[in-house]
């Protein structure tokens, strides 16, 4: 396997987790608040 | 008279100012007030900072000598390690503050990093273990830092399960606060386990005075954790203004359901 595929993979499940659990908490918020 | 000082306002001292402005924050509605706008501004901040780490981290640094491309996972790495123990801290600060000045927002504070401290733990173990595949030749090693950090997360899914539990409860989050102030004894050793053992993980290289990462490399990280920050404080408001909502809805029902 090549670095840049570790690199990819390492970059997408930071991004993913860090933008899954502010989608997460953005949409709780607004349920909470309406 | 010049010097005389009876007419001059004598100045609070810096710690009365900052009792001061946690007793002003301690009114959840003036909480509110501050805190919606600064949601929005956090998150922005934060996406765009984040942006411009990711771009200059893939495009704009060269590899490494020894590591290649991989040292580029240093950028989203740090600073998931740094708001994962960053998190503890902030768990630590409010149970301090409930214990000692019972700051009714404490609680509040403590349950919503929870969550997202717990979260940038897991992904700073994900992603070190993705950079520790090509660099050391395995996904994961028992030694200090890297067993020291899994540990803090479970102490993370502890404190979660714990808050729960007593809110259920309807506790006054003392014990919750008490476990947040035991757990801090973890962040020294996760520091210092590359100094007290021999690890496969690499010794400390950035310090208070100075890093032994080449510049040319390293510019990008203060960029990283300025913009992770942000987002984490953005998460921390949305999930803060979420339990103070549900807060007020069951206070609601519970009237509706005396009258």
């Amino acid at each position: 396997m090549s670095q840049w595929s570790f690199v990819a993979a390492a970059y997408a499940v930071m991004l993913g987790g860090a933008g899954a659990l502010t989608l997460v908490s953005y949409l709780a918020m607004k349920r909470a608040e309406k | 008279m010049a010097g005389n000082t009876d007419d001059v306002p004598e100045k609070p001292p810096y710690s009365r100012v900052i009792v001061a402005t946690l007793h002003t924050l301690a009114n959840p509605a003036r909480f509110l007030k501050i805190a919606r706008p600064l949601t929005g501004s956090f998150l922005a901040l934060g996406i765009a900072l984040i942006a411009i780490a990711v771009w200059a981290g893939l495009s704009q640094t060269p590899p490494d000598y020894l590591q290649g491309e991989t040292v580029r996972i240093l950028y989203i790495h740090v600073p998931a390690a740094w708001l994962g123990m960053g998190g503890w801290s902030g768990i630590a600060v409010a149970s301090l503050s409930l214990i000692v000045w019972r700051h009714p927002l404490a609680q509040v504070a403590a349950r919503a990093i929870a969550w997202p401290g717990a979260v940038f733990t897991a992904l700073c173990l994900a992603t070190g273990s993705i950079w520790g595949r090509p660099t050391w030749g395995t996904w994961w090693q028992w030694d200090g830092r890297l067993t020291s950090m899994l540990l803090l997360l479970f102490v993370y899914l502890g404190y979660i399960a714990l808050a729960r539990a007593d809110a259920d409860r309807g506790g006054d989050g003392r014990i919750p606060a008490l476990y947040g102030l035991a757990g801090t004894a973890l962040l020294p050793v996760i520091r210092y386990s590359v100094v007290w053992w021999n690890t496969l993980h690499q010794g400390q290289s950035i310090g208070l005075t100075g890093s032994s990462i080449d510049r040319s490399l390293l510019w990008p990280l203060p960029i990283a954790l300025a913009g992770f920050t942000f987002l984490f404080a953005a998460i921390v408001l949305m999930r803060m203004r979420t339990l103070l909502a549900q807060a007020k809805a069951e206070a609601r029902m519970r009237r509706m359901a005396r009258a």
